[in-house]
């Protein structure tokens, strides 16, 4: 019973200085220095772009002194589709928080954008397809001669992607036991904080790779 | 669901009055918590003093042989991680944590479960730290680290990877810690506790806790970088392959300044709760206090780079960060300057704490204009890395912080163990701190402006260093004798003190309107606060007359079952009183321990275990986990 009743055993209703429940406030300060944590690495990227002594690039092509050749790296077309993956997994999220906010009011139920758990796994399965797409990206980008050691380039480069893809997958990780709570007892109106607790962070790692993909990707 | 709690509280509350081992493992109780950081932290204060204390006396004649240069090294490393991470920054954890609920009228924390997570993670990350030195492998790079020097190539062996990887757990205490104080104090304030009726301790706190949660990061991110460099062969701080010998300076900085105020801050939070107190006035221009206060904090993360004056970074950069560094000593001296107004005129009584806090007013004054001499590039250029520089930041440091951090010890002692300390021995211990604090380190001044460098492990006749060197050396003997008074004291008057009452002081703030010390609940009733100071309004009115109150109809806010403040008599049970109590629970220290593990696991991979390395960092990450699934689905209360 006890794990059953998992987030709100005790719905105690506790005084607050805002109206605030404690948790949105802690995630935003969360938020905040989350900020301070993507920025020091994507600063990091941007102050060793164009330092690195031996290619793999990422804009540009380059011929080792041994005459091997090295194609720039960054694949823009693929990493597109993958934004576009990211992106549309917040609008899932979206609908998600509205669903669970809005169950048992008329005109919601039965329908699927009432059903929380469809756009739960849709937002979790999104955010895996991103993965799985950085996962085919930091393979192709080994098979083609740029490793975390190889260069600046690499280190920087993998470092931040990889700080960010960790982020995704804690995200997925928190969706799914979101989507797991939801089949196991129903997530009501009540429970609309922690679903919308896990949105801004979803959120926010979403807006990271708007900033991440402008700098290290469109930027030449 | 909301009735299933209701069975269990009543258990809760007598494990939560318990005594014993267990009751302190398990505890969630943000005054236990306190408790806990205070002894913790005061037994590594110890321990780095002892670090510091074998460190004069090598210096204390010219080729001294006390110590080799190896272990100096480790000496000066851990003699500064172990006062800024383990000493000072708990110390004022311990008041956070103890005061911050009790000033704001609150039962506990917003989120008393990652209390104690941020506890067990600084004590676990604390030993991790610091046992090293009792086999020789303790960091040996500077409390600053500075890359490249600490990459492998130049630093191999473990020292560094303890400090890295110690550093990063105790950076996640310090940032859950700080996400639960921002919460608290927004969010938990008693019905008419406006952020303008907040005592100075909690406003100081609360710029704090932004300071952590926005200076964390930077230094998170260094070391990420230096542990890949040194685990996984990245480049980073690899100069051969183009990288900056800056960056690691940049990042650390831009922490390590915010950092500065991070272990100032409280302490001047904690001297403007004592003169006030202490002279029988109103803390003199609180609302400029607060300003200021926000204003050091803002201008803070804008002068990293004047520890870097002499790197080279250009005429420009120089004059901007000189200018930033300057523009930092107008709100400090206007805090300098409200002290000193709100003692005028006032009834001064000069206890164990009013000294100290007087102690800090005028120490910390010498550390800051000695702060505004360096401050001045071309000045800097001279002074960097000699021992006018250590001079500087021990002022700042032991004469602002810890002075500050004693005069709350002994202001605060009867709230936490309803027992005053000793006012003959606390007399003893400030005057013997106080000279010996001014001989150990006065003549650092000297010794500097004559050139002789830090973090040198000894040094030649003849270059006019001798008798400073001695003088310094004759004056942390003195501390160490001060060290010792104070904690006969602190141990002689936990059970032997005399009793205190309430209001031990003749206090104002809300803390002392209640038990010493205080029941598990702090306060049966939620009190309304009608002014800065709602003790005195209750017991003299004259005192407070001309600060703004709220009107009596603010007196009723029905859903925090709030009452007018009063002297809180009542010894009553939680449970007596209804109050819902949080369950104790050691799920929060096995997360702690899960983390710990997590990062020991690595070490082992500089060992060439790796298969070993990959066990036991997996084991750790998986305790971790569920540790965490564990306490995250289980209920508060």
């Amino acid at each position: 019973m006890a794990t059953a009743s998992a987030d709100h055993a005790h719905e105690h209703v506790h005084y607050t200085t805002t109206g605030l429940d404690h948790r949105k406030i802690a995630i935003w300060a969360f938020i905040g220095s989350e900020c301070m944590l993507f920025a020091s690495l994507i600063s990091t990227y941007l102050i060793y772009k164009g330092r690195s002594i031996v290619g793999p690039f990422p804009h540009e092509a380059w011929t080792s002194p041994s005459g091997q050749k090295f194609n720039a790296i960054l694949n823009i077309p693929v990493t597109s589709m993958s934004t576009f993956v990211l992106l549309m997994s917040s609008l899932a999220m979206v609908l998600a928080l509205a669903a669970v906010e809005n169950r048992g009011k008329p005109g919601y139920v039965g329908t699927a954008l009432g059903n929380s758990k469809l756009w739960l796994a849709a937002t979790a399965l999104l955010g895996a397809t991103f993965l799985g797409f950085q996962a085919f990206e930091f393979t192709s980008f080994v098979h083609e001669g740029l490793t975390i050691k190889t260069n600046l380039f690499g280190s920087s480069f993998f470092t931040l992607t990889g700080f960010h893809g960790a982020h995704v997958t804690v995200g997925v990780l928190w969706l799914l036991t979101l989507l797991a709570i939801d089949f196991k007892r129903g997530l009501t109106p009540k429970d609309a904080l922690i679903v919308d607790i896990c949105a801004l962070y979803w959120h926010f790692v979403d807006v990271v790779w708007i900033a991440i993909f402008t700098l290290v990707y469109l930027i030449k | 669901m909301a009735t299933i709690a209701a069975s269990p509280t009543h258990a809760g509350n007598h494990a939560a009055s318990e005594t014993g081992l267990w009751s302190w493992i398990s505890t969630v109780d943000h005054k236990r918590i306190g408790t806990l950081y205070l002894f913790t932290a005061l037994f590594f204060f110890l321990f780095g003093g002892l670090e510091a204390f074998v460190i004069r006396l090598q210096l204390a004649q010219p080729n001294g042989h006390v110590v080799s240069a190896e272990f100096y090294n480790q000496l000066f490393t851990m003699h500064g991680t172990t006062m800024v991470f383990l000493a000072v920054m708990p110390l004022s954890a311990a008041f956070f944590n103890y005061l911050i609920p009790l000033q704001i009228g609150a039962r506990d924390v917003a989120f008393p479960r990652l209390n104690a997570f941020s506890y067990w993670v600084y004590l676990l990350g604390g030993i991790f730290i610091t046992v090293p030195i009792f086999f020789g492998l303790a960091p040996n790079g500077g409390w600053f680290g500075y890359a490249p020097l600490t990459t492998i190539q130049f630093s191999g062996g473990l020292n560094i990877d303890f400090w890295v990887m110690g550093l990063q757990i105790l950076g996640i205490s310090s940032l859950a810690a700080a996400f639960n104080f921002i919460t608290t104090i927004i969010n938990m304030r008693a019905p008419g506790m406006t952020l303008m009726r907040m005592p100075m301790f909690t406003w100081m706190s609360f710029i704090v806790q932004f300071l952590l949660v926005l200076a964390f990061p930077p230094i998170t991110i260094a070391l990420v970088f230096l542990l890949f460099d040194r685990f996984f062969g990245t480049q980073f701080y690899a100069i051969a392959a183009g990288a900056d010998p800056l960056l690691w300076q940049h990042l650390f900085w831009v922490f390590g300044h915010p950092e500065v105020y991070i272990l100032i801050l409280p302490a001047f939070g904690l001297v403007s709760e004592i003169l006030p107190t202490f002279s029988k006035k109103p803390l003199f221009g609180y609302h400029v206090m607060v300003y200021s206060g926000i204003m050091i904090g803002f201008l803070g993360f804008g002068v990293w780079a004047h520890h870097m004056f002499a790197v080279g970074m250009g005429a420009t950069a120089d004059a901007i960060f000189s200018m930033a560094t300057m523009l930092i000593a107008i709100p400090t001296g206007v805090k300098i300057f409200n002290w000193i107004a709100t003692m005028w005129a006032g009834e001064v009584r000069f206890t164990t704490p009013m000294k100290f806090a007087i102690g800090l007013v005028a120490l910390f004054t010498i550390g800051g204009i000695s702060g505004v001499m360096h401050s001045s590039a071309p000045a800097d250029t001279q002074q960097t890395d000699t021992y006018f520089i250590v001079a500087h930041f021990h002022y700042v440091l032991f004469g602002g912080s810890i002075m500050g951090i004693f005069g709350g010890i002994y202001h605060y002692f009867p709230k936490m163990f309803g027992r005053y300390m000793s006012e003959k021995l606390g007399t003893w211990h400030f005057w013997l701190n106080f000279v010996g604090m001014n001989l150990t380190f006065f003549p650092m001044h000297f010794s500097g402006l004559l050139g002789m460098p830090r973090r040198i492990y000894t040094y030649d006749a003849g270059q006019g260093w001798e008798k400073f060197n001695m003088a310094s050396t004759i004056g942390t003997v003195l501390l160490v004798i001060a060290t010792f008074v104070f904690v006969v004291n602190f141990l002689k008057s936990r059970k032997g003190g005399t009793p205190a009452p309430n209001d031990a002081w003749g206090a104002g703030t809300l803390e002392w309107s209640i038990p010493s010390p205080p029941p598990d609940y702090n306060f049966a009733e939620i009190p309304v606060v009608t002014s800065r100071y709602p003790l005195w309004d209750v017991k003299h009115p004259e005192m407070t007359a001309d600060l703004a109150h709220s009107g009596p109809d603010a007196m009723t806010i029905t859903d925090a079952h709030a009452t007018p403040v009063h002297e809180e008599t009542s010894r009553k049970t939680a449970a007596e009183l209804g109050i819902p109590m949080p369950f104790p629970t050691v799920k929060p220290l096995f997360t702690a321990l899960g983390i710990v593990i997590m990062f020991a696991g690595l070490l082992f991979m500089h060992l060439d275990k790796f298969a070993l390395a990959m066990t036991i960092t997996i084991g750790g990450a998986s305790l971790m986990v569920g540790s965490l699934y564990a306490w995250l689905t289980s209920p508060l209360e």
